[in-house]
């Protein structure tokens, strides 16, 4: 067991819409470090909880703290310590990928912002498009600068909300690269997903948001016990469409 | 609250000004379109009207300015309204800065805008033969009335901006504002109006502040007009914010 405090920790809480419960008493803690993925299909409530831990909505019921403080008494505190990558890019669309970031730099009081910009669109490939409107960008690249404006003045914990819909597999893989890398560095990231796959490849733990509650999490290990053991069975391995698209579309880069 | 208002004011309205140069069409509708009623006005119907002055682009003057002013805000609110619908309003508040300043970014930014069609018009209309012997003292005073006008009617735009639906939803509402003028003493004298028409336009903010920079420029005395205007003009600020502070409250709650 760890000792440092979780960089997440979330009890009891509930909220509601009206007379629609979305949150129904959701518990789940989230190691500093580490990448915990929330998974769930679509209205499961997985948005409400990163609404909540990013101090953009108030819990009906139930505590939740980030970093050591409390998402609704130390609202300031959290959003010093956090940062948000919703579900659509949040980028301005109007100014260019190296404008946003330094308008991020200058909002958190980052020192050189200009420096900062370019080294982030070094380390998320985008240099060339550094200098042109967000509006002339790929889907891909507009998740790139989203996930590089988070990163602005080094907050410890991330939380990226569906971070790869609506992205082509090729993109999806370098923002998995991305978020595996933010991990190695040591921030501890809390991403939504509706792929199995992505929970799959990157969460050191995983907790399933089902119609309110958390109904199973651990480790993908723990999760695989829930069902009987694995039999070894002789199966032709069929390569999956995903594999085949990647191979074509490399193949033809290449040539 | 957060150390850093006036910065991060300063960021946002940086940011929202490149909005406004990097569309200038917008800059361009919202002053082309009160150039395009003074020269209708000036040379179409001008002969007919009898306006008891020797010049009338002077007389048009004022109303003109409050027509550009009101189409110039409804940008304001598309311009809140986008930011509401993508996700950059969600980050902006998700990040440790003055909540504030996302809005007063728009505020400003409004301000700055609108000043600079402001100055296109007054500019278009020297050509036309506009003519003051105005001073500095009253050309502040114009200044300050346009200013309030303009705060005034940014943060009815600012409600629409927050609370619409949809991009029809935060723009429409001007569409009446511009409508005003043309109800008020500001292309021809509230005198020749039949009776509820009549009663209707002089009692209406845009004839007091119409009236009162009119008289400004011509450097005559403002009289009572002047301080009707500044009412009409405080009262609609104090109002509009209040509402719009309670929109964005339950927005964000």
């Amino acid at each position: 067991m760890s000792t440092s405090p979780p960089a997440v920790h979330v009890s009891g809480l509930r909220k509601s819409y009206g007379k629609l419960e979305v949150l129904k008493g959701v518990d789940f803690t989230v190691a500093a470090g580490s990448i915990f993925a929330l998974l769930g299909s679509n209205g499961a409530g997985k948005t409400t909880v990163v609404r909540i831990l990013s101090t953009l909505l108030k819990p009906d019921a139930g505590t939740a703290g980030v970093a050591g403080f409390d998402v609704v008494a130390q609202a300031e505190r959290v959003r010093e310590s956090i940062s948000l990558t919703g579900q659509f890019a949040a980028v301005d669309e109007i100014l260019t990928g190296r404008e946003n970031l330094i308008m991020v730099a200058r909002l958190r009081q980052v020192s050189n912002p200009g420096a900062v910009a370019d080294d982030l669109l070094q380390r998320f490939g985008l240099t060339e498009a550094g200098g042109r409107r967000v509006a002339t960008y790929s889907g891909g690249m507009r998740r790139r600068l989203d996930i590089a404006m988070s990163l602005i003045g080094d907050p410890p914990v991330i939380f990226l909300d569906e971070p790869t819909t609506g992205l082509d597999p090729e993109a999806r893989i370098e923002v998995w690269k991305e978020i595996q890398g933010l991990a190695d560095s040591g921030v501890t990231v809390l991403l939504t997903t509706q792929y199995l796959e992505e929970a799959e490849k990157l969460a050191d733990r995983i907790a399933i948001l089902h119609q309110g509650t958390i109904i199973v999490s651990g480790t993908l290990a723990d999760l695989r016990k829930l069902l009987p053991a694995a039999k070894a069975e002789l199966v032709e391995r069929q390569p999956t469409l995903e594999e085949i698209f990647l191979a074509v579309v490399g193949n033809k880069e290449q040539s | 609250m957060s150390a850093h208002v006036f910065s991060n004011t300063g960021v946002m309205l940086g940011r929202s000004i490149r909005h406004v140069t990097r569309s200038m069409d917008t800059i361009i509708t919202v002053t082309i379109m009160p150039i395009a009623f003074m020269l209708l006005f000036r040379y179409v119907f001008g002969g007919a009207i009898q306006a008891g002055t020797s010049n009338y682009t002077n007389y048009l003057m004022p109303g003109i300015l409050l027509i550009a002013i009101s189409s110039g805000i409804s940008y304001t609110g598309f311009r809140l309204f986008n930011d509401m619908q993508s996700g950059i309003f969600e980050r902006f508040h998700s990040m440790p800065i003055a909540r504030s300043a996302v809005l007063w970014g728009h505020v400003l930014t409004s301000v700055v805008s609108n000043a600079i069609s402001v100055v296109v018009i007054f500019a278009v209309g020297l050509l036309m033969g506009f003519r003051t012997s105005a001073g500095v003292l009253e050309w502040l005073a114009v200044a300050g009335i346009l200013v309030l006008f303009t705060l005034a009617l940014t943060w009815v735009a600012m409600i629409a901006g927050l609370a619409a639906s949809s991009t029809d939803g935060a723009t429409a509402f001007s569409y009446p504002l511009i409508f005003l003028p043309f109800l008020s003493s500001a292309f021809v004298p509230t005198a020749t109006m039949p009776g509820p028409v009549r009663a209707f336009a002089e009692n209406q903010p845009v004839t007091s502040i119409v009236n009162a920079i009119r008289a400004l420029f011509e450097q005559q005395p403002v009289g009572t007009d002047i301080w009707t205007a500044l009412g009409w003009c405080a009262g609609i600020l104090v109002v509009a914010y209040a509402f719009a502070m309670r929109v964005y409250r339950r927005k964000i709650a």
